[in-house]
């Protein structure tokens, strides 16, 4: 299922709804890439709320996806990794450390709203 | 907890997904969390389970192409838990050792699926033999009653 992006300002929304295979990560970059060229955004919040689990797949591709539109001018935020997702990603080690994060949407804008 | 009473053990609740597909790691890993909830794990662990089972069935198919992933209710004495048994007749894996090591991928990943997956689970064994395929089998316990 396609993630729905919302342009909002200067910014895009990613929402994701629904578990995602591995093909709608891929759409979801292709689309964000797109957008931020597009509509010259200068942030992205993508809101993982909705994900049952993040796995490596998942965690790289969200890590690429904040890099490939950082060189494009865009800063990524994450929101939304739910405790239990969080915990799992450390038993599994995965590193996101260099992906902001922020624990919902509200936060997320603040967070834009600061560095843009 | 058990429904109805019934014994975790035996044939009739034993999950099979055939993977074959970017979908059916989604279909497998929602398999995965249903059985480990009928057999009682809450919150983390079944996102626990439903990692692991992620990681070994999209190597399936990147390694592999097909194979299948079972998920069945488990017990032993007086503990349940939850078996996850992720098969294919693909190319084996010449070197365990090192597949098992953190950060070691003959792909793109993150060479973190097979160590991330014994990490996630309580037991984890692995089979492979060169031109035959691989067979990884984990477990996890819930922590008593
Ligand atoms: N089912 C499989 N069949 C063949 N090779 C496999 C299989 N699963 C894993 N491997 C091998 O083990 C390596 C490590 O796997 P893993 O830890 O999941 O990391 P990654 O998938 O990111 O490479 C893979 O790169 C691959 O060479
Ligand atoms: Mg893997």
């Amino acid at each position: 299922m396609a993630v729905p992006i919302l342009k909002q300002g200067k910014y895009l929304i990613a929402s994701i709804q629904s578990a995602l295979t591995d093909s709608d990560m891929v759409s979801l970059r292709e689309d964000l890439m797109e957008q931020v060229g597009r509509y010259r955004s200068r942030g992205i919040i993508i809101d993982v709320t909705a994900l049952d689990v993040m796995d490596s797949f998942a965690s790289r591709s969200l890590r690429n996806i904040a890099y490939m539109t950082k060189l494009r001018g865009a800063e990524t935020v994450l929101v939304g990794i739910q405790a239990e997702v969080a915990y799992a990603m450390v038993q599994l080690g995965t590193n996101l450390e260099e992906v902001n994060t922020a624990l919902d949407l509200e936060e997320g804008l603040a967070f834009l709203d600061q560095l843009t | 907890m058990l429904v109805d009473g019934s014994p975790p053990s035996g044939e009739s609740s034993e999950e099979i997904v055939g993977i074959a597909s970017d979908a059916d790691v989604v279909t497998a890993r929602h398999t995965g969390r249903r059985v480990a909830e009928s057999v009682g794990f809450t919150g983390s662990d079944l996102t626990m389970i439903s990692t692991a089972i992620s990681e070994l069935a999209r190597n399936i198919i990147r390694y592999a192409v097909t194979g299948e992933v079972v998920v069945s209710p488990i017990s032993e004495g007086s503990r349940v838990g939850v078996m996850v048994v992720a098969r294919d007749n693909g190319p084996g894996i010449p070197d365990l050792d090192l597949a098992m090591r953190d950060g070691f991928t003959t792909g793109t990943g993150m060479g973190l699926g097979l160590p991330g997956a014994r990490r996630l689970m309580d037991e984890f064994a692995i089979a492979s033999q060169v031109g035959e395929g691989t067979t990884v089998v984990v477990k996890k316990w819930t922590r008593g009653l």
